[in-house]
């Protein structure tokens, strides 16, 4: 598993990336009430907002960490927002995409660089 | 800039496992570890202890009734002792330059003014009554919820007697405690200006109480915005008129036209004119369709495609007790009741319907 500066993990899934938010992240934007994901199908690159999260205080966005293709959404967060606060490195993950580069993902911290980043 | 100052109960609030950010110049405990949610519903069922300390505290003597008149368009001569009102600071223009509580006791008026507020109130204040005294050794605790009465009476029983509005000073431990029973919740609740000497013990006492839990100014704004209470700053401002604000009926008959103090504010022409004839926009409830909340600054139209902008939201967010997004907008007074609105959020129209407020069933104990 993979964490960006921005607080996602990304976990490879066979072909293709898993992404979603840590636990670190989830605790500090609070009870999350609203998440909009974007379509399946959607070409995105790299540092393009894919997600909209809003929790009881503010909307924050979700960046694509890759480049690369949106294939599935997880849209069980849709109708149950909360499950971001439950359960955000598993059941709430936001979508998987497709890479052209999986190397690309080299670039960012493990789960130990992302320790010591948050501390 | 000037450092945040801090509440005197801060370290208690650390202790508690508060998060906190800055609001109007203090830096105050947003939320708790039980998370805003949590906390909200908690005070719509039991008790929160919410620290308010950052509020405005003012005494005024006896006899600056009618002073205090000519600022505000509220009925001080006729508010009896024992009882408590809310007043508005006009401005010359008709606008809004704070809201308050206006509270009579045996020895003068006990005012409760907005912390951002509170420097430029008091220097108002100061500017037409002699004798202002700024309280600053007494910090201020909101118990609210609907086993507020309960909890407190186990610990100050004279106050199970106070209705809503409702002041007393009571002692306790050898100190006074200056109570009323209001709040900015919708809910049922005290708030307690307690010396700083006794106002940890006086917390510890209510939080001790298992029906009592700590909340943060996160959820006591959204308990407030279901409650459909105004907030100065936001949907009350130099800019928007007590009218505007829906806040008309805090200015009594008597300071309107054919009142027999009518007028003898600021910008008393132009507030009682729209009293009479209307005003240009009004606050509206607004229930989004979908779950996306729409908050302040978000613009209102009427067509989801093109059509002309009606007006802008002035608070909004996610109300827990609702379980969906809700606000309070500005809109030009001509909009129909039940005409359909949209929202503009982040590029989209949303659509929106008007709403009555509050949004929930307030449990004020009359």
């Amino acid at each position: 598993m993979k964490f960006t500066e921005e607080h996602e993990w990304l976990r490879v899934e066979g072909e293709l990336v898993v992404v979603g938010i840590t636990e670190h992240a989830a605790e500090q934007l609070g009870d999350i009430v609203f998440v909009e994901l974007p379509e399946e199908g959607t070409e995105v690159a790299k540092d393009d907002e894919v997600v909209v999260i809003e929790s009881v205080k503010a909307a924050s966005d979700i960046l694509a960490p890759l480049d690369g293709e949106i294939v599935e959404i997880n849209g069980a967060l849709t109708g149950n927002p909360g499950l971001v606060n439950e359960d955000p490195m598993g059941d709430a993950w936001f979508f998987k995409m497709k890479v052209e580069d999986l190397s690309a993902m080299d670039d960012y911290m493990d789960e130990a660089e992302y320790k010591d980043f948050i501390e | 800039m000037d450092a945040l100052r801090r509440l005197p109960l801060h370290d208690l609030h650390a202790a508690l496992g508060a998060k906190f950010g800055p609001f109007a110049g203090w830096s105050m405990p947003v939320q708790y570890p039980a998370g805003v949610m949590a906390e909200h519903l908690w005070c719509r069922e039991k008790a929160a202890l919410f620290d308010v300390s950052h509020m405005g505290q003012v005494l005024l003597p006896s006899g600056a009734d009618a002073a205090l008149e000519t600022l505000v368009p509220a009925d001080i001569l006729g508010l009896a002792e024992g009882r408590q009102r809310y007043g508005l600071f006009t401005d010359d223009a008709g606008g809004v330059l704070d809201d308050l509580m206006i509270a009579r006791r045996k020895d003068g008026l006990f005012l409760v003014v907005n912390a951002a507020c509170a420097g430029q109130d008091i220097a108002h204040l100061k500017a037409h009554i002699e004798t202002v005294v700024p309280v600053d050794d007494r910090a201020l605790l909101a118990l609210q919820g609907p086993m507020a009465g309960d909890v407190l009476a186990a610990i100050v029983p004279s106050s199970r007697a106070m209705t809503f509005m409702d002041v007393a000073v009571i002692p306790w431990k050898g100190v006074s405690l200056w109570l009323s029973r209001s709040g900015y919740t919708g809910e049922d609740g005290f708030e307690i200006s307690v010396p700083v000497m006794a106002a940890e013990a006086l917390a510890n006492a209510i939080l001790s109480d298992d029906r009592a839990a700590p909340a943060g100014l996160g959820a006591r704004d959204s308990l407030r915005l279901e409650a459909g209470l105004p907030l100065y700053g936001q949907d009350m401002s130099p800019d928007i008129s007590p009218v505007e604000a829906g806040q008309k009926w805090a200015i009594p008959k008597v300071r309107r036209r054919g009142g027999e103090r009518e007028g003898g504010f600021p910008g008393a022409e132009m507030i009682l004119s729209q009293i009479d004839s209307g005003a240009p926009r009004k606050r509206i409830g607004l229930l989004p369709e979908g779950r996306a909340p729409m908050r302040a600054g978000v613009e209102l139209f009427d067509a989801e495609d093109g059509g002309t902008q009606v007006g802008i939201v002035t608070s909004g967010g996610f109300g827990p007790s609702l379980g969906a997004p809700m606000a309070i907008a500005l809109v030009d007074a001509d909009l129909p009741d039940d005409a359909m609105i949209w929202g503009e959020v982040r590029g989209r129209r949303l659509p929106a319907r008007q709403a009555k407020t509050p949004f929930v069933t307030p449990g004020y104990k009359r």
